[in-house]
Formats: C-alpha cells, structure tokens, sequence
C-alpha cells in the first residue's frame, strides 16, 4: 500500500501542474452536462456518445498540453507558432480560425504595445476582415460572427478609443443596408423568420418554433432525463448539435437552465479573472479574448434555441456534439490555464 | 521616451481593467436577459407550450368501420368487403409524381389504366391526404416495395378495405356502386353534419342502395390517440381507444336467383324487369339492361371504362327501371278499363263496333287491327287490345277524369321506391300542358289529344316501376304499397334486427266485383288473347297485358313495318302480369327497348320469370342459380 501510493502521488502532482482547478472543474461539469443531454438526444444511435466521450478525452489531453506550454509570456512569436501547430491537422480550417484570429491579432497589439495609434487599430481591422470574409464567403454565417466577435474582442480590449468604437459602430449599423443585400437567401430568411417565426411554420421558422416548444414545455423542473417529447419525437432538428440546448431545457427545465447559465458565467468570469492578471499585453488579449468567445457561443446559442436570437450555427460550449468545436473550445481553455500559470510562476 | 511608454503602459493596463468591468457587466446583463426569457417561456407560458407540444406529439387517428354488408332475401351476399394492400402516393410529399411513378412501376406492374385513374383521382380530390396509384396488390408486389420503401419518400403500402360484388353486373342497378368521396360529397357531408365520422373514410355510396342507404351501412368512425414523430410516422397507441362500430347489414327483398332469371331473359336486350309482392310492395326482382360491374367503381374507376360506360349508346349507367320514361301503349288499357267501370262510364255488358279505327274531328285513328275487331265488349277490348274501343272510352271519359282516376294507381308519380333519382314520369292533364309548355298556344289542351291517352300514347310517359306498381295496386283492390327494396337492417353489434314494415301509400276502395272483372279479362290475355303464345302451356293461372308503346308518330295513313324501320325506333314492347290470379303473389312490369310487339318481346320474359317464381323452373340454357357461387373470383 504504502509503496504503491507515492509514486501515485508524484505522477499526481505532475499530471495536476498548470491545470487551473476552476476551470478544470467548470468544463469537466458542462461536458457531463453535454454527454447527459447528448444521450438522450441520441437515443436511436448510441454510438454518437461514445463518440463524444473520445473526443472529449482527446480535447482534454490538447487542454493539458497546451497547459503546458510555457511559452505564452514569454517568447511570444515562437509560442505562438508553437500553438499553431497544436492539432492543426484535426482542425476545421475555419474552426482553427476561432483561436488563430484573436491570437494573430492580439500578437499584432502585443507587438505595438504602448505605441498604439489610430493607425494600429485600423490596420488591425485589415487585419481581422481578410480572414472573416474569407469564413463568410464558405458561407458560414456563425463562424464568420464567433471569429469577427473575438477579433473584435480583442481590439477592444487594446484600447480603442471609445468614441471612434462608437463611430465605427454607426457606421456599422449604415453597413448593415449593403450587406443585408449581399446576405444568402436562406440566411435572410432565418433573420426575417426571427422576427415572426409563425410566417414560416413549417420552412425556416420550424427550427425556432419547434425548440421554443421544447424549452417552454419543459417547465420549472423539465419533463426529465429521457423522457422529453419533442426530443425524442424528432421535432427538434440538428438536436445533437446546434440544438442540443432545447433537448437539456426540455428534460431539465428551467432548474437545470439556471444551473447551466450560473457554470457558464463562473466560466466566464474565470477567464476574465485570468485575462486581469495576465502579464503581458499578448496574454491577456488572449485571455480575455477566449473568455468572452465562450461567453458568446453560450449566448448566441441559448439565444437562439429559445427564440431571442437568428437561427446561425454556432453550438452550445462544451455540450454539442462533435469533435472539432470541442476541440477549440478546451484548447482555449488550456491557452487560459497557461496564461494563468504564467503569472503564478512570476509571482511565485 | 522610456517613461513615457511605462506611463502609457500602466494607462493601458488599468483601461483595461476598466474594460474587463465592463465585460463582466454586459455578461451578466446578458445571462440576466437569458434567464428573463427562459423563466417567461418556462414559467409564464409554460402551459401554452406544454399544450403545443402535446398537440404536436398526439394525433388523433381515426379507425374507419366496416361497410355493412348487402344481402338478398335468402341471406346470399351481394356485397362485401375485402382487404387488400393498396400503394398509395401522398402528392403533397412528392416533387415529380410522374417520375416517382415511373420509378415505382419498376417494381410493382403500374398500367396505363392505372396512371390515368390516379391522374383522374388527382384532379378530383385536393387536399387529399394519400391516393392509390396501385390498388389488389400480390403479396410478392408487397413484399418486394416493402424491402425498397425507404427510396420512395412520400409512398406507403396500406391495407385498405374494398367493397366487392360477388356477382358483378347481377342487380347492379339495385345495388349501386361505391366512388370516392369528391368535394361535392364533402360538401354535403359537412352540411349534414356528419363529416366527423366520415373521417379516414374515402369512398361513399353514390348510387343505388349504396347511396340510399349509406348512412346504416357506413357505421361509426372509431378514434385513436397516437404518438406521432415530427414525420407523422405513427410510434404508439396510447390509451383510451374507442374502437368503430361496424355499418348495419341490410337484407333485400330480392332473390337473387329470381333476378338472375329476369336478367338472363331480357338478354343482351335494353329493358328493364320490376317484380312487386302485391301485397306488401315488396320488389322481388330489378332488373335494368345493360347494367355495369360495380367493381369497376371500387377504387377508382379509370377514365377509359368511364368514357364507355357513359358513352355507349346503350346507356349502361341508366337506371331503366325507375329512370326510363316510355309511353305504356296497351298496358294502360286494364287501368282505362278499371277507370270506366268505376266512373260508371262502362259496364261488364256495354259493347261497341270496332270498324278499324275511331274518327274524330274530321281525323280517323287507326286501330291496330286493319278492319277492327267487330262487336267488342269490355272484357274482349282487353282481351284482344281493342285500339277502338279506347279511343271512344278515352273520349267519353274525358281528360280530366282520366288523369284524376289515374293517379289512384299511381301513375304520373314518384313511387317512393327506396332508390334515389326516380323519375316521376307523366299522366297527361290540361294543368300539366300549362305548365308544361311555354308557348301559348301549345298550352292548350285539345280535346283530339285525349283520344290517344286512351291508349296509353301522347303524352303519356311512365317507368317500368310505375307500371310494375299500378299493376299491383289494380289487383290488390286499390291498396298501394311504397315499393321497397329492403325488408330489413341487422345491427351487427348488438344483433338487433330493424324490419322495414310494409307502408301503404294509398287506399282506393274499388270495387270488388270490378277488380274481378279486371282479372279476369287479364287472365283471358293470357290464355287466349295477346299473351296466349307467350304463356301457352304454363301450369298456373295468370294475368297479363301486351303494350307497344310508339318510338315515332306514324303518319295518318302510313302503315307500321318493322323490318323497314332502323333497330332504335322500332317500338318498345311491354308486358305487365300478375299471378296466381286468385290470390297474386307478384305483379310485374317488362319493357323491352325496340323490342317490338309486347306479345313477341316482352311476353316470354315475363312467363320464364313467372316460371320460376312460381315453379322453380328454370329456363333453358341457364345453369342452376344453385351453383352460381362459382362466380365469386377471387380477382375480382
């Protein structure tokens, strides 16, 4: 026995180095979450959770290495390298883009630090729009919004002044007119049926009545495990993926809805713990930057299968089905543990 | 330098933190907008949406009863219902039907004849739910689709049950055929308020006792409750179902092997056969030539065979029997004759001389006979159809004593035979001229078109049933009885019989010793008159009259020849009949469409029926009725 524990316990504390233990507890939570509410959404085909299983073994193995990487505080453009062949090959192109953006940028912010002019951020713009229409050409309108949000993010958080934000902002709204015109048909018509789902009952509008019917009816308490309906009736469509939300909302209710929202928002504000602490300019860009990523695919998501929000394919963090978004998701995560080991090795 | 950039540094960083509080807020804020939603849709609306999802997950489908079934009087079926497996398209589903089809037809036999009845079936029903493309599937055919179902979206294998005649075109007349339910019959359905039990039904009556009895052979839509996927694909039965009740059978008077005899007798020939029991009105036999297969109706009939029932010149869908309006030429003489007797206008002795024809106002109407039939009584103007004698009765009598009597046996009205679109015929009158006819001038009843009502031409126009019951009524002393095919409907869950009872229409009191008269001057037709050839030899007493009723007007002096005459204006032959005559057990009606004399054409049917009514005889060339199950196919 006694023999038997030490070594344990050694390869214990090297497994645990760098590993942020909130952050380890919130995702290992959510992804429980996920794998519960992916079994009841896959009842016809099991195999889809064993599936998930594997591949949340291998995001969270990508988390801990990542997590290992000294490199973020330090030598910045061999780290960043570094992390750009992390997984590459598994990697959706336009999925790698979620991490790749913020982080080409924050690089570029990091590099002009304290120097920062209009110019800067102007050429950081440049910067994000080549990728993001590139994305939006695909067409892939949620990805192109997730990627475009974080570079945003991270512009942002340099430091761009307040009033050209709010400039640009207006200018934005103005854009909106020319770029409604250059929109897919299909892609108006989740906006417009939006706005009044009942005009397209059974085209666009099905998606977003059909998961509004799920979270509603589930109630305080939900209709529980297993036993939802409109899940398993097949009226929710995609609902191992985007829609995976109104499958949990329905057979958890709006007990387990509060309970996911409180897990994202400790989540959240772990990261931005992190990114306030970070130690340098490319760090804490970075961090804040995956932080209020995962903030808006939570948002974008739950806003959308319960009606508020357009119907753009953006999944639940850490719940939805499939192997590349969970992926990017834990290997933001291990960046924030990094980051965030960083400073404990400074102060330290 | 280096200061200021320390300087700008530490601005950054606590713009930054600033930044970062404002991140945490508009995080918040949002979770915070989130939750607002979730507790409206989860707790505010929770019931709407509970009730949406239930609507949605729950189906009420709707279980369609058994047709009743049809049988004649001796409990031998008439109609049935089978199961079979039909290939239904549910065009709503379906993007290109005809390519679909095409596909389709590489595993199951689609005809030609099938494609355009679906195409028919198409344009007739919208919004229809699913349509059969193929209909009597073999169970290799069933099997085979089913192993390639998933390739065909919007097709499905149902069982289905069909309504099958064993006997086809036998009675079909009678019986009817059943179609699918049209917007029109929707529609009316709706009105009567019954379209929730007609839920999952597709095909309804739509003629002969088929339609007029729809409503007990129908039965009561059952209902269950379903758990249906977002497909409409049916996934559980959930409890309480209330399960269909079967339509009543209903049970003919008719005996099939009598109508069988009355077919086989009439022929390839146009006519019509109607047997009453003078004593209840009962119809025994009815019979309308040509008839149809009312299995080709079952699922659909194709426009081809639809296009040759309605247009062959024999008119095949036509109900002779209630529907066929002919003149009754001599068969209207027994009822003149009984018309005189109790309007005292004749007696049993009074006589006239028949010259060969009957003038008046400067015109002479002809009797059949060139040279006429010398001193004629009552009973002899009968007996050898004296044209004279009535031409002088009918004047005496007048046209509206004629009409008024008349109606006594129903004639110039509807029956009230339990079979829809009768026609009600015409007993000529001055009121039915005025408002017959537009034109003034032809709205005056001239006293010369007496002369020819007498009889049984002009403007005189009767069905087959009409003569079939006048006939009944004379020798039932004035009762009239509504005829009916139906004696009586069987509840077939709880086994509780409805016997439909005899109803009299009306009640003339004619005179005993008249009626008498009447019969036995018909009975004189039969054994030494017009019918004596036709019934020579027969072993029971009878009573019958000839008629001829006239296609076209002959000229005044142009003589009637057959042979130079085309085949559809030659006359129409009529024979009406009763027997035993002591105490008649059937009185019937035949018309032969340009059969010719009654004597040659429709005299011989009657006696082959009256043969087997009343002997069991049947006639020749025509196999026992007792072995005709052997006409139940299986294919059909």
């Amino acid at each position: 026995m006694e023999i038997a524990r030490i070594p344990f316990r050694r390869i214990g504390l090297r497994l645990s180095e760098g590993i942020d233990g909130p952050l380890f507890v919130l995702t290992l939570m959510l992804s429980l979450l996920g794998l519960a509410a992916l079994f009841s959404a896959s009842y016809e085909n099991p195999g889809r959770v064993v599936n998930q299983a594997v591949n949340l073994g291998v995001a969270f193995a990508a988390m801990w290495l990542v997590a290992q990487v000294p490199a973020v505080a330090g030598d910045v453009v061999n780290g960043a390298r570094r992390w750009l062949h992390v997984g590459v090959t598994r990697f959706q192109p336009s999925e790698m883009m979620k991490l790749a953006v913020p982080m080409m940028l924050a690089w570029y912010f990091h590099k002009h630090e304290s120097t920062l002019r209009l110019r800067d951020f102007a050429l950081g713009a440049i910067l994000l729009a080549v990728p993001l229409a590139l994305i939006a050409r695909q067409p892939d309108l949620g990805t192109a919004a997730l990627v475009g949000a974080a570079g945003f993010y991270v512009i942002f958080f340099a430091g761009i002044n307040w009033k050209v934000l709010a400039g640009l902002a207006a200018l934005g709204i103005a854009a909106l007119f020319p770029l409604w015109g250059m929109l897919h048909d299909y892609q108006r018509r989740r906006i417009l049926t939006l706005l009044d789902p009942t005009t397209d009952p059974l085209g666009a509008g099905y998606h977003i009545i059909q998961s509004t019917i799920a979270v509603g009816s589930g109630g305080l308490a939900g209709k529980g495990w297993l036993n939802g309906t409109q899940a398993h009736l097949e009226f929710i469509p995609e609902r191992h993926t985007d829609f995976i939300f109104a499958v949990y909302s329905e057979e958890f209710g709006l007990i387990g809805n509060g309970l996911l929202l409180i897990l994202y928002a400790l989540l959240v504000g772990r990261g931005l713990m992190i990114a306030a602490a970070a130690p340098t300019v490319f760090a804490r860009l970075l961090a804040i930057a995956i932080a209020l990523m995962f903030f808006t695919y939570a948002f974008v998501n739950m806003g959308m299968v319960s009606g508020i929000l357009p119907v753009v394919g953006v999944p639940l963090p850490f719940l939805s089905y499939g192997g590349s978004a969970l992926l990017t998701l834990f290997i933001g995560t291990g960046v924030l543990m990094s980051v965030n080991r960083h400073r404990k090795l400074v102060q330290t | 330098m280096r200061s200021a950039e320390l300087r700008n540094h530490e601005r950054e960083l606590y713009e930054f933190h600033f930044r970062v509080g404002v991140a945490a807020i508009a995080v918040v804020a949002a979770f915070g907008l989130l939750a607002g939603r979730f507790v409206y849709l989860q707790l505010a609306q929770h019931e709407a949406y509970r009730a949406k999802a239930e609507d949605n997950r729950i189906s009420i489908v709707p279980i369609s009863p058994n047709r009743g079934l049809i049988v004649d009087r001796n409990g031998v079926v008439l109609a049935r219902n089978y199961s079979g497996y039909t290939l239904e398209i549910t065009p709503r589903k379906v993007k290109d039907v005809d390519r679909l089809i095409d596909e389709v037809s590489e595993l199951v036999d689609v005809t030609a004849r099938d494609r355009a009845r679906f195409r028919k079936l198409l344009q007739e029903t919208r919004n229809a739910e699913s349509l059969p493309i193929r209909t009597r599937l073999s169970d290799e055919e069933v099997a085979r689709f089913a192993a390639n179902r998933y390739r065909f979206e919007g097709v499905d294998i149902k069982a289905r049950l069909f309504r099958q005649y064993p006997y086809g075109e036998t009675a079909s007349h009678a019986i009817g055929y059943m179609g699918r339910i049209n917007l029109e019959d929707q529609e009316k359905l709706e009105e009567d308020g019954v379209g929730a039990n007609y839920r999952g039904t597709d095909s309804i009556g739509k003629s002969g006792l088929e339609a007029s009895y729809q409503d007990e052979l129908h039965g009561v839509t059952g209902f269950e409750r379903v758990e249906i996927d977002a497909a409409g694909r049916g996934i559980r039965t959930l409890p309480p179902r209330t399960p269909s009740q079967p339509g009543n059978n209903i049970a003919l008077t008719l005996d099939l092997k009598l109508q069988q005899v009355g077919e086989s007798a009439l022929g390839e020939r146009r006519g019509a056969m109607v047997a009453l029991e003078p004593s209840t009105g009962a119809v025994l036999a009815f019979v309308s030539k040509p008839g149809y297969d009312p299995n080709l109706f079952v699922d659909g009939i194709d426009p081809q065979s639809w296009f040759e029932l309605n247009n062959s010149p024999d008119k095949p869908l036509v109900n002779r029997a209630i529907n066929g309006l002919y003149p009754p030429g001599s068969t209207f003489k027994p009822f003149m004759a009984m018309t005189a007797l109790e309007l005292g206008k004749r007696t049993f002795r009074s006589t006239i001389h028949d010259p060969g024809y009957f003038e008046f106002g400067g015109r002479r109407f002809r009797d059949s006979k060139v040279g006429g039939h010398g001193t004629v009584d009552l009973m002899k103007s009968i007996v050898v159809s004296s044209d004279t004698f009535y031409y002088q009765l009918a004047n005496d009598l007048g046209i509206d004593a004629i009409a008024g009597f008349m109606r006594n046996f129903g004639f110039g009205a509807r029956t009230g035979i339990d079979l829809q679109g009768e026609a009600a015929g015409v007993l000529p009158s001055p009121e039915w001229k005025q408002k017959r006819f537009r034109n003034p001038a032809q709205q005056k009843w001239f006293p010369g078109e007496t002369i020819s009502i007498g009889i049984g031409q002009g403007y005189n126009s009767y069905t087959p049933i009409q003569l079939a019951q006048a006939m009944a009524t004379l020798v039932n002393g004035g009762v009239m009885y509504k005829p009916r095919l139906v004696s009586y409907v069987d509840n077939q869950r709880t086994g509780e019989r409805r016997n439909f009872e005899p109803e009299v229409l009306q009640r003339v009191p004619f005179k005993p010793e008249h009626v008498e008269f009447i019969k036995k001057a018909m009975s004189g037709v039969n054994k030494e008159g017009t019918g004596a050839r036709a019934f020579a030899g027969a072993q029971y007493t009878s009573g019958g009259k000839t008629g001829t009723a006239q296609v076209i007007a002959l000229k005044q002096n142009e003589k009637y020849d057959e042979s130079k005459v085309a085949e559809r204006l030659r006359d129409h032959s009529w024979f009406i009949a009763f027997a035993p005559v002591d105490s008649p057990r059937i009185a019937l009606a035949v018309l032969v469409e340009n059969g010719g004399f009654g004597a040659r054409a429709a005299a011989p049917i009657a006696r082959t029926v009256l043969d087997y009514f009343l002997l069991g005889k049947l006639p020749r060339g025509m196999q026992a009725p007792e072995d005709d199950d052997a006409e139940e196919e299986e294919s059909d």
